[in-house]
């Protein structure tokens, strides 16, 4: 039937004419928000936007706050996912192929050097950004109360991203990942290094479970390869988006970032926050919007400093653009200049001199030159469950939302610093000139070597630093703050150390144009 | 009468608490019993590794002042007048190849040192180079079993 006395095609026309609008407003329900009220239902009613919240603080949206980390982060990670899909396309995860193929993705495929760099480095990308992210969290006291378990969910995160950069570096099969997972494997065999010396490998084999799950088996094979791709692409991949995904809903229901309790707006906000439009809008300026509201109990959002909360659509979506921006452009430059390595085909028979773990391990590795057991189980685990332990140790809540909250944390800060810098080095150079116990004491038996070793002294140090500083200070935010501050320092100099000034046989050089040529 | 009917019903399981209960039970169980199965799964049957025992060849071709290292098998063979012996390539820290020196062994991993018997005299290996078993076949080729170690210093003489 014709309602309008319109002809059909004439109909048929203007609806062609329109068809973009009418496209566009039927994927966003609003069409272009002109007004507060609309700018808010293009968040709600969003299934990629509503993730975040209608209104944001605009202590959120300084730059000088975030710095953007997290959120890097998770671009990297999501440009890690797409180019890992491309690479699928070739790559073959047998003893026979992986070599081959991963070759060719190199060398033959169109574009596929692009991809294999951009994936490889958004990878370890993440590693660099989770860690500094892990920092601004840590220095605005953005672990404290309401957000201690957030604060565990980043760090299964880091965990996790560990785990699949490895996984990714085990690929290849060329000598950098046969020796690699030669030494992962033993890494987990190595808790026998303890039941052993206590005589309970009978009854609790953990290093034989782990290394059998992980690799097939005790010595890398075909089957391994298999399993270290499943666990790539399929396994740390999913559990690493659920985790994801409850860490930013944590963040949503603790009501958004933290912010400084005497926050004030400055003069320079207004250079990234356009002003509320005060004119049109059903919201009234002191409430949030969310269920929240009906719950009782301690809801951090509501009713806390709404006067400086601005609509989420544009100023946060700008915010967050221009950070996908900088990071696409910053993972292409860098790939576009710096190759990912990839060394011969995996000889089982000649080992690397030097074999190195890629770098995110190669402090590790340091300390495992040490003690296998103690460095590559003992001290990581003990690293972790102190960096877990943190908020429910210290909670302290003042200041929160303040970079290092006051002077005296800036003060502890800079001490640990300092301290941690000379001792760490001081420890590494009595190493490497003296040896150790095994060197003085041959005799002596593996359970001592596998407790006290530099490693272990190095963190019984800090533990007793930390201490020192609670005692002193009366605080155990500035406990926490030495004690961070210290893991960083280690973190950072035994990786410098042990990447540039270990050389052939783990021997000492002071740079690697020193190596011996062999 | 009545009275003491209600108190025995009271210490009793009710119905409703034993449904819950043995449901709570028997979801544990299967819990357990899936994750129990998927370990089990993970845990290869067949492996693909090389036989650990191998010929080496006659006695005659190991004279007194051998040393001869056979790199697919990861192993050292060694003769001296006590005998011959096998000595395993593989580092005990993390599994690196460990190759010969003037004073023993040395790994080129994370810096462990072995003296000629393969004893740790440096670094984190936590215990020596193992000694393997050397056994003579009918025919009269040198067999070494690599699953089967020996006490260090164990040298056998063949002819
Ligand atoms: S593997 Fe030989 S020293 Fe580490």
């Amino acid at each position: 039937m014709n309602e309008t006395g319109q002809s059909g095609i004439s109909k048929f026309t203007g609806n062609l004419k329109t068809l973009a609008d009418s496209f566009t407003s039927s994927v966003f329900r609003g069409g272009k928000p002109s007004s507060d009220k609309a700018r808010a239902s293009v968040i709600y009613n969003n299934f990629f936007m509503h993730i975040q919240g209608v209104k944001t603080h605009i202590n959120t949206l300084r730059p000088s706050y975030t710095l953007g980390m997290g959120l890097i982060a998770l671009f990297l990670f999501l440009i890690v996912v797409a180019s890992g899909i491309f690479l699928m396309v070739y790559y073959n995860p047998s003893l026979e192929n992986a070599f081959k193929t991963v070759k060719n993705i190199n060398n033959v495929v169109f574009g596929g050097k692009v991809a294999r760099n951009v994936h490889k480095w958004a990878g370890e990308g993440m590693i660099v950004f989770l860690f500094l992210h892990m920092a601004r969290v840590f220095f605005t006291s953005s672990y404290k109360a309401g957000r201690e378990f957030n604060w565990l969910i980043g760090i299964v995160l880091l965990i996790l991203t560990f785990a699949l950069n490895l996984t990714g570096y085990l690929l290849p099969w060329d000598q950098l990942s046969y020796w690699a997972t030669v030494i992962v494997s033993n890494i987990m065999m190595s808790p026998k290094e303890l039941t052993d010396s206590l005589g309970l490998t009978k009854f609790f084999d953990v290093g034989t479970f782990t290394t059998d799950f992980v690799f097939a088996g005790l010595n890398p094979g075909k089957e391994s390869l298999n399993r270290i791709y499943l666990f790539h692409v399929m396994l740390l991949p999913i559990v690493i988006s659920v985790f994801v995904g409850i860490h930013f809903w944590r963040i949503r229901k603790d009501g958004g970032l933290t912010k400084p309790e005497d926050f004030s707006v400055r003069n320079s906000d207004i250079g990234y926050v356009l002003e509320p439009d005060k004119t049109s809008g059903i919201f009234p300026t002191h409430k949030t919007y969310g269920l929240m509201e009906l719950a009782k109990g301690k809801t951090p959002a509501v009713d806390k400093d709404i006067e400086n909360t601005v609509m989420s659509w544009p100023n946060l979506l700008i915010a967050e653009l221009a950070v996908l921006m900088v990071t696409l452009a910053g993972v292409l430059i860098y790939s576009y200049y710096i190759d990912a390595p990839l060394k011969e085909m995996a000889n089982a028979l000649i080992p690397e001199n030097p074999a190195k773990a890629p770098w995110y391990f190669l402090g590790l590795q340091e300390l495992l030159s040490y003690s296998a057991f103690m460095g590559g189980v003992g001290l990581p685990s003990a690293a972790l469950l102190g960096l877990a332990l943190i908020p429910y140790l210290d909670r302290e809540q003042y200041k929160v939302g303040v970079w290092f909250t006051d002077s005296t944390g800036k003060k502890i800060a800079v001490e640990s610093f300092i301290i941690s810098v000379i001792v760490i080095i001081g420890m590494l150079v009595f190493a490497v000139n003296f040896g150790w116990l095994r060197n003085w004491f041959p005799e002596i038996p593996q359970l001592v070597i596998t407790l006290i070793n530099p490693g272990s002294i190095w963190v019984g140090f800090m533990i007793l630093w930390s201490l020192f500083v609670i005692k002193r200070t009366g605080s155990t935010r500035m406990g926490a703050m030495a004690l961070f501050v210290m893991f960083l320092v280690s973190y950072v100099i035994l990786t410098y150390f042990a990447t540039e000034m270990r050389g052939p046989n783990w021997g000492f050089y002071w740079s690697k144009s020193q190596w011996p040529i062999h | 009468m009545r009275s003491e009917d209600v108190q025995e019903k009271d210490e009793k399981v009710s119905r409703r608490d034993f449904l819950t209960i043995s449901a709570l039970a028997t979801g544990a169980l299967a819990l357990l019993g899936i994750v129990a199965g998927v370990f089990r799964f993970f845990k290869s049957d067949a492996s693909y590794e090389e036989a650990r025992s191998f010929k080496i060849g006659k006695p005659e071709n190991f004279p007194v002042g051998t040393f001869r290292n056979i790199a697919d098998k990861k192993v050292f063979i060694v003769s001296d007048d006590a005998g011959v012996y096998a000595i395993s390539s593989v580092c005990t820290h993390l599994g690196c190849l460990v190759y010969e020196t003037d004073t023993g062994f040395q790994c080129p991993c994370h810096g462990s040192k072995y003296n000629q018997v393969g004893k740790v005299i440096s670094g984190p290996a936590p215990r020596g180079l193992p000694w393997y078993e050397i056994t003579q076949d009918v025919d009269g080729s040198l067999v070494v079993d690599s699953s089967r170690e020996v006490p260090a210093g164990t040298k056998n003489r063949f002819s």
